[in-house]
């Protein structure tokens, strides 16, 4: 079977559509003024993020994207937005003045991304009529025999991060008076 | 033709399903907790014992009018029940009745779909928090992502520890595997998630987001009409689900003692009703945890319980191959 640019099949043609909502809720979710409007786009981008990855027949990667990115990241966020500040309407004071430099750093950053992806996969085709290649079985198998060392690598940078979170919120309640508890 | 007849035929009766079992939930709701408190419940409705008291509900809440706050964040605020109900019934569609394909949509990874699916549902309880401009609502979508914060993670162990014992993360396959002796097994796994799963639900008596002493209604306070009836049936359909999920995590789904296969949608519709039953026991039974004491059952209390139940099945899915 050939595969074509100019005879696109429904999958594909989803895939692009797909693609395009996601891209448009980040754009919109980075550029308004809106707090918590921001958060909620976000959860349309990763979403979005999930049905493409759906699409592409990784179905775990999928719903562990929606678990953690929509189900905890996202409330996190929210949460904290709810307990800082969440005025309703505009925050015109949540502008930091970097806009340029944000910019900058993130076109270099999509362009890379890009151009890796498109160099790397450049002739590889997904046969979607075959057996599956994203099932929990073939991508735990993938990960524990021959990327297990990054896997192990990963998990020590959590407990890093895990362990620095600790310290830190600490460190603030001893700075604060006598002994955080009360 | 005839596999597009077939999706149309399962939809169907999925659909059917979380139109009907919420509701007689709520019925059930109604009669076994007037009956717990010595009173008779809703009578007159439709004649026989007030069968038909919830629709009638259904038929008032269609006909109140639908208010949207002045200062509310307009969208997010109609947009926030169907964010809350629509997530259940997604999770209806893999939850298997018997062996088989007797299930809405068989999906290989099950357990994480409808985990990561009931959390999406929190969104909306969050919006509907923010949304409202009002002080309960935003108190009360604080206590909801707190709540599911601590929560989620004793429930995912669980849930982890089971398809361990499996050795398949698809909910046909994990009760296809079920053996009686799984009871004693994963009995603490079976608590621990039935619990979390409570409080994901903000049931009493984890329902200090809604606690009506403290903060009206919580998220929910500026709802009216249809909107209203709609956080109150995820409610339901919630409860629908976490009992379905539970039944065939750790119940063995469709397994009983006689009847074979052919019985099978019985005994996973039995062993549901049952859990629901004791979910409304549950209500009428405790008083309300107060927040500290919810967070505090929660890490001190389920996480390590649940890391020893995962450790438990390690070490007995190693010792009996």
């Amino acid at each position: 079977m050939s595969h074509g640019f100019l005879s696109p099949t429904g999958v594909e043609i989803t895939f692009v559509l797909v693609g395009l909502v996601t891209l448009g809720a980040a754009v919109v979710s980075v550029t308004t003024r809106q707090l918590v409007h921001a958060a909620l786009w976000l959860v349309v981008a990763l979403g979005g993020l999930a049905v493409e990855y759906l699409l592409l027949t990784a179905e775990f990667i999928a719903w562990v994207q929606v678990l953690i990115y929509v189900g905890s990241v996202v409330v996190l966020l929210l949460f904290g937005l709810m307990l800082t500040r969440a005025p309703i309407g505009r925050s015109p004071d949540a502008d930091s003045g970097n806009r340029g430099v944000a910019l900058g750093v993130a076109v270099a950053a999509a362009v890379a991304l890009v151009w890796v992806v498109v160099d790397a996969f450049r002739t590889t085709w997904i046969d979607l009529d075959g057996a599956s290649a994203g099932t929990t079985e073939v991508t735990g198998a993938s990960l524990f025999q021959h990327w297990v060392l990054p896997f192990e690598a990963l998990s020590v940078l959590l407990l890093a991060a895990l362990v620095g979170a600790i310290v830190l919120s600490r460190k603030r309640n001893a700075d604060s008076g006598e002994g955080g508890e009360r | 033709m005839t596999d597009a007849l077939d999706v149309t035929l399962r939809l169907l009766a999925v659909l059917a399903a979380f139109l009907v079992l919420p509701l007689v939930v709520g019925q059930t709701e109604h009669k076994v907790m007037a009956h717990m408190q010595g009173r008779l419940g809703p009578m007159y409705a439709g004649g026989f014992h007030g069968w038909a008291q919830l629709v009638a509900d259904g038929v008032k809440f269609v006909q109140k009018e639908d208010v949207v706050p002045a200062g509310a964040d307009r969208r997010v605020f109609q947009l926030a029940p169907a964010v809350a109900l629509l997530p259940y019934l997604l999770v209806l569609l893999v939850i298997p009745l018997g062996p088989g394909d007797a299930v809405g949509q068989a999906i290989d990874a099950g357990v994480f779909f409808a985990l990561a699916v009931m959390g999406v549902g929190v969104l909306g309880s969050l919006m509907a928090g923010w949304a409202s401009a009002n002080k309960y609502s935003l108190l009360g979508g604080l206590r909801t992502a707190a709540q599911l914060l601590s929560y989620e993670l004793p429930m995912l162990l669980a849930a982890a520890s089971v398809a361990m014992a499996a050795g398949t993360v698809s909910l046909t396959g994990i009760a296809g595997a079920f053996q009686w002796w799984w009871l004693p097994w994963q009995l603490v796994g079976a608590v621990v998630f039935f619990v979390a799963g409570l409080a994901e639900l903000q049931r009493p008596p984890f329902d200090m987001p809604v606690a009506d002493s403290e903060i009206i209604f919580g998220a929910y306070t500026e709802y009216t009409g249809l909107r209203f009836a709609f956080f109150l049936l995820a409610e339901y359909a919630g409860i629908v689900v976490l009992c379905g999920l539970t039944t065939v995590l750790f119940l063995g789904g469709w397994h009983g003692p006689f009847g074979g296969d052919d019985l099978g949608w019985f005994w996973t519709l039995l062993k549901t009703a049952v859990l629901a039953f004791v979910v409304i026991w549950l209500r009428v039974t405790y008083p309300r945890l107060r927040e500290d004491q919810l967070q505090k059952l929660s890490w001190t209390f389920l996480v390590p319980l649940a890391l020893a139940q995962i450790a438990l099945t390690g070490v007995v899915k190693v010792v009996i191959p």
